[in-house]
């Protein structure tokens, strides 16, 4: 990450106090929260290690926990943000690295203050763990390029204003050299948004057909065959997003069922005692790895820990999901609602058992699957070698498909 | 919400640069000292404990870490004693950390007075062993045993399964007497000390046999429960340190391993079905590391947290180690089965800890009662 000479100098008092300057001159009761947020960019304060004029003020990433810190106990926390995740955590880090001045400029302070929405256009119903077998096919017509092909598993598709794609422009060349990077107008013609229902009844993602989508190469990030490169750019700051802040005990789901157990003694068995007290020592256990990983980072020594914490967390959740419905017995034979609809932000935690055990199905299947994320631990973390590969050297138009 | 689940502390859980610094002498002093090969060497000799490198360790100041400074020790805190017994683990050394050190040490500072003050400065100068006399696998929580009576000065009764007493010149006993529960402190000298075949090469333990043997008061009653239970909980934390260092052995020596050792005409490490077994570890040791420095911080800054922290520990790290272990036998294959490669030493060091201050059922027991998740 850049690190210019001046932000390099700033330390943590010094963010508070541009922190405070920031907020007496805006007063929280009259001032619109989407201006705040724009002055908050502005400011550079928006994510302190991009570079100045980008949001940021050049200074050590693990001082942006304290800036958060600082702007909500001046009552301006962020909320309500769960719909800019993508922007936020995927975008935003790609654009800081690949993109031109221009493409900065247009698209880092919208995103940020969530005036634009972004969503994410990678798998395909062909390509899902291999990523990098995709087909969506993007074909140079003078300075724009026509895009034609089909995403799934596209959360915010219908609410977001751009996206970030990833096509094919070279089908004669082995599949990961044939990739280029866009970013997507989802106004544009051409772009049909689809709500793909899951197992729980609603739909909390999309499927995205592209037919003759017209992108303008102004809008290409990366060189032209260089798109997973930067694509790994957006798949590694997927993984890197630990909160700020500590995790409470039993702040998770286990939570939910611990309490059940003590507020319903006439569900225990001796068997699920038992289930139980085992769940509750590997969440506790979980809590403390990921907190470690949060001190780590916050004392600018990142370890690979955070590879683990997502396939750690979607075994424990879909664990304790399961329990928290034999614990219910007969209740846990009822299900709160099968009404096929979009879902309104993050609703999990007011759903019944029976969605948190279906919805828990998708943990392992979203973000990485879990057995990719162990092929990942191995390789790049034990340092194993890789499994012998049938498809480096093929052109991708000649691989079984 | 129970009051323990709402207090819940959030500790400093990376290690120090001195903690560093002091793995990092204690690792080259075991690499020197104390190589499988040479521990191989030991476990069927007599005596099994390596007293020369006790003494060594002892000059270091790793023996009494958290003895005062006035007592002769180092005046540190249970953190690095807690990253000593990671690289004791790590290389199964045969010394009496855990009866002495952990165990014996734990109790005498408790109990306070001039006998205990005495005995803790001889442990300090690696002048001294002196171990507290249970069954190993005696559980935190625990009621002192009640196998040896206490009658005017003098001690008799028997204690079964001690560990490191065949090392010790000091025996801390808990016993009980006319006026209730105490810790007794006895010459090894005027005890029968009787070594038993044990499961755990690295780790003997013995009978112990008390026939009027003169003894000296440490304390009595709710002070001799109390440094009793503490002794026991601050051992729990620490052995699960041990437990990490075994387990990152166990997977270490594994990938090593499998990197180089080839069948089918690849590298055994490439195979997707062991690639994810290792992951799986990987994952459970980086969990284990984080539940570690959490019970080490609590037990070291007397937090209220302690206690849970030390079971949860237990319950934890003892099935990662047990794991680790099982795996490096399975997946050295053929070699891990013989005698000549140690991954056995480890296997069995793993199972005897998981077993040793109460298996993880027994922790988790503890923690029903201190999260508040009462039985069925």
């Amino acid at each position: 990450m850049t690190s210019a000479p001046a932000g390099a100098s700033l330390d943590a008092a010094a963010l508070r106090r541009r922190v405070a300057d920031l907020v007496a001159a805006h007063d929280p009761a009259t001032t619109d929260p989407t201006a705040f947020l724009a002055a908050r960019f502005d400011a550079g304060l928006a994510w302190v290690h991009f570079p100045e004029g980008a949001g940021g003020l050049g200074a050590p990433r693990a001082l942006q926990a304290g800036v958060d810190a600082e702007f909500a106990r001046l009552g301006h926390a962020l909320t309500g943000r769960e719909g800019l995740v993508i922007g936020l955590g995927m975008a935003a880090p790609t654009i800081l690295a690949f993109g031109t001045p221009e493409q900065r400029a247009r698209f880092l302070r919208p995103l940020y203050t969530g005036e634009e929405v972004w969503c994410q256009l990678f798998s395909e119903p062909g390509a899902g763990s291999d990523l990098a077998a995709l087909g969506t096919r993007a074909v140079r017509d003078g300075d724009t390029w026509v895009v034609n092909g089909q995403k799934v598993w596209t959360s915010l598709a219908h609410r977001a204003r751009w996206a970030i794609l990833l096509a094919r422009t070279d089908p004669d060349v082995p599949k990961h050299r044939g990739l280029s990077y866009f970013i997507c107008d989802m106004h544009a013609e051409g772009v049909d948004v689809r709500p793909l229902r899951q197992l729980t009844g609603e739909a909390e993602f999309n499927e995205v057909y592209l037919t003759d989508v017209r992108i303008p190469d102004a809008h290409r990030l990366g060189e032209v065959g260089e798109g997973w490169r930067v694509a790994q750019t957006t798949l590694m700051n997927e993984r890197v997003s630990i909160g700020g802040h500590s995790e409470p005990r039993e702040g998770g789901l286990i939570g939910v069922v611990a309490d059940l157990w003590r507020d319903r003694p006439e569900l225990r068995t001796p068997g699920l005692h038992d289930a139980l007290l085992r769940l509750w020592v590997e969440a506790e256990a979980a809590r403390l790895t990921k907190e470690r990983l949060r001190q780590q980072l916050a004392a600018g020594q990142p370890g690979p820990e955070g590879s683990a914490a997502k396939y750690a967390f979607s075994r424990l959740n879909q664990e304790i999901s399961g329990l928290e419905l034999e614990l219910l017995g007969q209740e846990g034979l009822y299900y709160d609602d099968w009404t096929f609809r979009r879902p309104e932000g993050v609703e999990f935690a007011r759903r019944g058992a029976g969605f948190h055990y279906l919805r828990s199905r998708g943990n392992s299947i979203e973000g990485g699957t879990s057995e990719i994320l162990r092929t990942i631990i191995a390789e790049r973390v034990l340092g194993l070698p890789a499994e012998p590969r049938v498809d480096k050297d093929v052109a991708w138009k000649d691989l079984p498909k | 919400m129970s009051e323990a689940v709402e207090g819940a502390a959030v500790p400093g859980l990376l290690y120090s640069e001195v903690e560093d610094d002091l793995r990092a002498s204690v690792r080259a002093l075991l690499a020197d000292r104390s190589p499988a090969a040479a521990v191989l060497a030991r476990v069927e000799g007599d005596p099994v404990a390596d007293l020369d490198l006790w003494r060594e360790l002892a000059a270091m100041g790793a023996t009494a870490l958290p003895v005062p400074e006035e007592l002769g020790g180092a005046g540190a805190s249970l953190r690095e004693a807690s990253v000593v017994a990671e690289e004791l683990g790590r290389a199964v050394a045969c010394v009496p950390f855990l009866g002495s050190a952990v165990l014996g040490a734990g109790a005498l500072l408790r109990t306070g007075g001039e006998a205990a003050a005495g005995v803790l400065a001889d442990i300090a100068s690696g002048a001294s062993a002196a171990v507290l006399a249970v069954p190993l696998a005696t559980p935190p929580g625990a009621d002192l045993p009640a196998g040896v009576r206490a009658d005017g000065g003098t001690l008799t009764g028997a204690v079964r399964g001690v560990a490191d007493a065949a090392t010790a010149d000091r025996l801390v006993v808990p016993a009980h007497g006319p006026d209730g529960p105490g810790l007794y402190l006895v010459a090894a000298a005027d005890a029968g000390v009787t070594p038993v075949v044990s499961l755990d090469l690295t780790r003997p333990l013995a009978d112990v046999r008390l026939d009027g043997a003169p003894a000296q008061v440490l304390a009595t009653g709710p002070a001799a429960r109390e440094a009793f239970g503490a002794a026991l909980s601050t051992g729990a934390a620490l052995l699960a340190a041990e437990q990490l260092g075994v387990a990152e052995w166990a997977l270490a020596t594994t990938v090593d391993y499998l990197k180089t050792r080839t069948q089918f005409g690849r590298p055994v490490g490439s195979f997707q079905a062991v690639k994810h077994r290792l992951a799986d570890l990987w994952v459970g040791v980086s969990q284990a590391r984080a539940v570690v420095r959490a019970a080490a911080g609590a037990a070291a800054d007397g937090h209220p947290d302690a206690e849970l922290n030390a079971a949860l520990a237990q319950a934890f790290v003892s099935e990662v180690a047990v794991r680790a272990a099982e795996e490096a036998v399975q997946l050295h294959g053929g070699i891990g089965f013989t005698w000549e490669h140690p991954a056995h030493l480890y296997l069995k060091r793993a199972k005897a800890d998981a077993i040793a201050l109460g298996t993880a059922d027994r922790h988790r027991a503890a923690l029903a009662r201190l999260a508040g998740l009462p039985a069925a």
